[in-house]
């Protein structure tokens, strides 16, 4: 007998923005599985760095199309997904954002994602006697591009057939972020910003285009994910880098900014062989949820915060300007102690910085460690997370 | 003197029996804002194809070949204090390092600027 190969090379995908980066001069490289940009032509003021530093300072337009956007909708779907998730879902009110994880039974990490209660209110209707009431529950989720297929498939097979979970895969993403995002947006979209703080999303209809906005991000600034038909992503990208503040910014900058967050990136600074506590990701747990259970993954995580983590992810500042890249290995002395899972150069601080995960000895900050790069040993030392202040609006 | 191009995107500026080796404007374009050079340390003797020097730029680390053999007579101390000058000045003051040329004829494989220009337009 023999056996079929699944080994099928898959065609590079595009996404609604792509025509629309190529008119910019992006450089296209191949992303999740699809052609993304990594930077913008440097003659329109494009390049990694200048990206980055324009949004620490104004708003960088990114387009995160790749991402998978999904909608779990049913009278069961808070109860079905906290099955899956072990944040407090039920009680996320509408409007509400929440950071969570897709865990498997032994606790690793399969996937992070960002859940919203997207339950749309229905208007009464004073003529026919009826009074405003909220409709069908409905969940917002975005998770990561090169994981949504599996994540799909989990979900799939674990939430009961009374929800529905539906790819919204005709639609955009794109990210405005920065210090100046809020004012962009507020000249395109008066009054919509100040709806929103760090963490709340609502639905917006901009003439003709049905569009979530989210206030919330991956680069540590202020800023909003908004969700737009494929159809109107173009226009609403023209129309936000029309204003004065707003750039586009490619993968590159988006990569760096969230180093310089302390944010974790899946598939390097978290795995399936990771679990929340060493990824020091115990926030996404909430804290009910950690005693009652009931969510795939508790008896694993559950007895390691009992027994605490061997090892944890932190931050390190490298003396220098060589930067450690993801697989260098860190020391103490004689001893590895640990490895690094994302690293590069930070624009905003002028040295290296890195992520990894240290025995937890020798993860405390203030701790001086080695970082091995090529037979040389660089000095580093732990600190605390993040790298760069976050700067979220959380209201005034 | 002669300037030189490998397909590895080094220039190398032959005169008498040394050359100066650094990396083209189309490879600095492709690599991005440079932050570390590291150079190999006068004295040492580099074999042609073999790891020369690495260029970090902010998304990556790349390798740079020796285009030819010979030994390291000087390296570029001015990319030390400011390694974006590989960006800004490629082809003049981003200089990687000065060699001796072992074997003349290890030259001959290379292109010239025009040749070059038609290797880059093909990619």
């Amino acid at each position: 007998m023999s056996e079929t190969e699944e080994n099928e090379q898959q065609e590079t995908g595009t996404l609604p923005l792509d025509a629309w980066h190529r008119g910019k001069g992006a450089r296209m490289v191949e992303f999740a599985g699809y052609w993304m940009p990594i930077q913008y032509n440097k003659e329109t003021g494009g390049g990694i760095v200048a990206e980055h530093d324009w949004t620490r300072s104004n708003a960088g337009l990114f387009d995160v199309s790749h991402m998978g956007q999904l909608m779990v909708t049913g009278e069961k779907a808070a109860e079905e997904l906290e099955k899956l998730l072990p944040g407090a879902i039920a009680t996320l009110k509408p409007g509400r954002v929440r950071y969570s994880l897709l865990l498997n039974d032994e606790g690793g990490i399969l996937d992070d994602l960002m859940v919203t209660n997207a339950t749309p209110w229905i208007e009464g209707d004073e003529d026919a006697g009826t009074e405003g009431h909220w409709g069908e529950p409905a969940y917002y989720i975005v998770v990561n591009g090169a994981m949504k297929w599996d994540d799909i498939a989990h979900l799939r097979e674990h939430l009961d057939d009374d929800v529905t979970l539906t790819h919204m895969d005709d639609y955009a993403l794109v990210a405005l972020q920065g210090p100046n995002a809020a004012t962009a947006l507020n000249r395109i979209m008066r009054g919509v910003p100040e709806q929103l703080v760090f963490m709340q999303s609502l639905e917006h209809d901009f003439g003709e285009w049905p569009l979530r906005i989210t206030r919330a991000g991956y680069t540590g600034e202020d800023g909003f994910e908004i969700s737009v038909p494929a159809e109107f992503a173009e226009s609403l990208c023209d129309r936000l880098c029309a204003e004065i503040e707003v750039r586009p910014a490619g993968l590159g900058a988006r990569d760096s900014l969230r180093l310089e967050a302390g944010l974790p990136l899946y598939g390097h600074d978290m795995t399936d062989t990771v679990d929340p506590v060493s990824a020091d990701l115990a926030f996404a747990l909430t804290k009910k949820r950690r005693e009652t259970g009931g969510w795939m993954g508790f008896e694993a995580v559950k007895t390691l915060m009992e027994s605490g983590p061997k090892e944890r992810r932190v931050g390190l500042a490298l003396e220098g300007r060589l930067p450690a890249r993801e697989g260098a290995e860190i020391y103490a002395g004689d001893d590895k102690v640990g490895r690094v899972t994302s690293g590069g150069f930070s624009p905003t601080l002028g040295h290296p910085i890195a992520m990894g995960y240290v025995d937890v000895a020798h993860a405390d900050a203030g701790t001086d460690l080695e970082i091995m790069v090529r037979n040389k040993r660089l000095a580093a030392k732990v600190v605390t997370l993040p790298f760069v202040s976050h700067n979220y609006y959380r209201g005034s | 003197m002669a300037r030189y191009f490998t397909e590895e995107h080094e220039w190398i500026d032959v005169e008498g029996d040394s050359a100066t080796v650094g990396i083209t404007d189309y490879a600095q374009n492709q690599l991005g804002d440079i932050v570390f050079v590291e150079l190999p340390e006068v004295g040492s003797v580099i074999d042609k194809g073999k790891d020369a020097a690495v260029v970090e730029s902010v998304k990556a680390a790349s390798d740079v070949y020796a285009p030819i053999s010979g030994e390291v007579m000087e390296s570029n101390e001015a990319l030390e204090e400011d390694p974006a000058l590989v960006n800004t000045s490629p082809e003049e003051t981003g200089w990687f390092f000065k060699m001796t040329i072992g074997d003349k004829s290890e030259l001959e494989g290379l292109m010239d600027a025009k040749a070059y220009k038609s290797f880059c337009d093909s990619l």
